[in-house]
């Protein structure tokens, strides 16, 4: 990475005996379309906060581009900020709520109203300059909490689950046109989110939070196939979990047993022979055939329908219950309970997961 | 038939409180604009005398102006009341309320005599400024406009406040943050933002406070000592001193006509419904 627009090192943040930021460092590529991605109550609007300037750290410093801005109040660092419930103030028009980050600059009169159609014809509500925020819809809301964060060309545009309030059909276009904004304003975007779906589909990198502790951090893909911990195979997608351990070492691979199988993941990691750790699989990455085709053998206990897919839970007698999602288009075995299968997967589907 | 019954209930609801408020408010009331046009003889004499008579200009005047005065008063120190109680207070906000309502609990009358051991000539105000040198004959602080003031803002704060700070604690702190987060000052944001939205609140506490004030009674009259006669003082001498009751009952259907003027010219600007009733 070159030199980081944002870099936060080792920030504490603690409510009462609550830590809701444990010793986070972060930095931020100028340009980068970054998502913090945690459960209810990870610290995510904590760490958006303690950027935007809202709340100041315990311990820890945050700079913006080289230059300390750890004190700096929050009008002094030129973040745009689009709030969990967009808050646009209610007693200014959609064109007076865009252009109030103008105003407070004291930028001239034509400027403003030049900069105002601009922003508003970028987010298409160009129509709804005179309307009161009362008078639109979330989603139209949405897109002028959007414009008004952007009209005054901020560093970093900052984004608390700036979707959350819509339906699904409309979470999904705006998604794209987010996508899409960013790409052509090349603005760094800073985006919270509870959602791995839209994590997933939008960012350039993601940051795994869980009580106030980045658990990982990469590019989507990297997350999704090569999780750390238990917690982000779990929350990025699903995973079975397996117990396992290590018995052996060639080269890279490392074998791994469990109780009634075996296993070999290919891993840098150095693991001591005997130490207990665990294994991730994807539903998706795990095969099901004729019994006998394959090594694991199970008895099917229950399959439900979802489409495009369909989801199928099979028993092993030692390793218990797994997970299996296949293509419904697939010919083959037709999955039904009780039905005797067998279980398999490719080397590379296999993740271990550092030991706790 | 459910309808009916719906309807039957309601009214057998309403009942009692609409019995006594007719028999024992509005008959009565009914009563004075009788009087006002029957005393002493019939027609629209006392109205003309009204009208002609400065005594009552000035008095109505000053009713105004006192009331007026005491109404931007209460918003003044009210409002910082109401905003430091929805702003700041966490754990004392329940202390500082209670504060706030307790004034209630005591009756006007005393809340005004005590005014009178504080502002009187040798009260625990001149004094205290006599004693420490900084005077040599007592200041008149009462009996006199200032005195009545004084204490009619100290009565009245309350009906100021609450309205206020319902819905100052109805504004999500989101906004001033917001305005904060886009680059505005601490000043700009409340000026620009909170403001504006507290005005509901503002308004429905000066219409409140203004009203109540245009027909108060006890304590103009004991902070007054006679030389501040506003409307509802100077209907009661009318009554007392000269058995005047035609006028004085014309004097109090001006004050009621007043009084709903204002309301009205109000309700031309804000919502009364919902400055008053809803007190969001
Ligand atoms: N002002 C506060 N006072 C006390 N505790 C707080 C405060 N703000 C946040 N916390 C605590 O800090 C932790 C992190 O809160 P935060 O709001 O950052 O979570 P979040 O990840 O944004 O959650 P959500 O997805 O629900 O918005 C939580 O345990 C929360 O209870
Ligand atoms: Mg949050």
């Amino acid at each position: 990475m070159s030199t980081p627009i944002l870099s936060i090192r080792q920030g504490i943040k603690r409510y009462g005996s609550v830590h809701a930021l444990d010793d986070v460092t972060l930095d931020v590529a100028d340009g980068e379309f970054l998502t913090l991605l945690g459960p209810s109550g990870s610290g995510k609007t904590t760490l958006l906060s303690a950027i935007a300037g809202f709340i100041r750290l315990d311990e820890g410093s945050i700079s913006l581009r080289s230059k300390d801005i750890t004190k700096q109040p929050p009008e002094a660092r030129d973040f745009g900020m689009v709030f969990q419930g967009y808050a646009l103030f209610p007693t200014m028009t959609v064109a007076e709520n865009v252009a109030f980050p103008l105003k407070v600059r004291k930028k001239p009169a034509k400027e403003i109203a030049d900069r105002v159609a601009e922003c508003l014809d970028l987010v298409q509500m160009g129509d709804f300059a005179d309307r009161l925020p009362i008078q639109l819809s979330g989603g139209q809301q949405q897109r002028v909490a959007l414009a008004r964060a952007l009209s005054f060309h901020p560093q970093v545009l900052l984004l608390d689950e700036p979707l959350s309030a819509l339906d699904k059909k409309l979470r999904a276009d705006l998604q794209w046109e987010l996508k899409a904004l960013h790409d052509r304003l090349g603005v760094t975007f800073i985006y919270v989110t509870h959602d791995q779906e839209e994590a997933l589909s939008m960012s350039d990198r993601i940051v795994i939070l869980k009580d106030g502790k980045i658990q990982q951090e990469g590019a989507p893909g990297d997350l999704y196939n090569k999780p750390r911990n238990a917690f982000v195979a779990d929350f990025l997608g699903k995973s079975n979990f397996i117990d396992v351990t290590v018995t052996g070492r060639e080269g890279d691979v490392l074998s791994c047993a469990a109780d009634g199988a075996k296993f070999e993941v290919e891993t840098d990691a150095p693991l001591e022979v005997g130490t207990k750790t665990k294994v991730a699989l994807r539903p998706e990455r795990l095969r099901l055939a004729e019994p006998g085709e394959e090594f694991l053998s199970a008895k099917v206990k229950q399959v439900s329908y979802l489409g495009e897919r369909c989801q199928v839970i099979v028993t092993h007698d030692s390793l218990g219950e797994l997970l299996l999602s296949c293509a419904t288009w697939k010919t083959g075995i037709t999955p039904k309970p009780d039905l005797p299968v067998s279980i398999g997967w490719d080397k590379d589907a296999c993740v271990l997961l550092a030991p706790e | 038939m459910g309808r009916l019954n719906e309807k039957v209930s309601y009214w057998m609801l309403v009942a009692p409180a609409l019995t006594i408020m007719i028999v024992f408010y509005i008959l009565p009331v009914l009563g004075i604009w009788e009087i006002a046009f029957t005393e002493p003889t019939t027609g629209v004499d006392n109205f003309v005398k009204m009208a002609e008579s400065s005594a009552v200009k000035t008095s109505f005047v000053l009713t105004f102006r006192v009331a007026a005065i005491t109404t931007v008063g209460c918003l003044l120190l009210g409002y910082i009341v109401a905003y430091s109680i929805s702003n700041f207070a966490n754990k004392f906000t329940p202390l500082m309320l209670a504060l706030v309502i307790l004034p209630f609990w005591v009756s006007v009358l005393i809340r005004s005599f005590s005014w009178i051991v504080l502002l009187g000539r040798s009260g625990l105000v001149n004094d205290t400024l006599r004693d420490a040198g900084i005077i040599e004959s007592p200041l008149r602080l009462m009996h006199n406009e200032f005195g009545v003031l004084i204490a009619m803002i100290h009565v009245m704060l309350p009906f100021a406040i609450l309205p206020m700070m319902t819905n100052m604690r109805g504004i999500s702190d989101a906004y001033v943050k917001a305005a904060r987060g886009l680059g505005a000052s601490e000043w700009t944001a409340f000026w620009n933002v909170y403001f504006p939205q507290t005005i509901p609140g503002v308004m429905s506490g000066a219409l409140l406070v203004f009203v109540l004030s245009l027909g108060f009674y006890v304590t103009p009259a004991l902070l007054g000592g006679g030389r501040v006669l506003m409307i509802s003082e100077y209907i009661t001498y009318q009554i007392q001193e000269f058995l005047n009751w035609g006028l004085g009952s014309a004097l109090s259907v001006g004050l009621l006509i007043a009084t709903a003027l204002v309301l009205l010219i109000a309700s031309r600007f804000i919502n009364l419904r919902s400055a008053l009733l809803e007190r969001k």
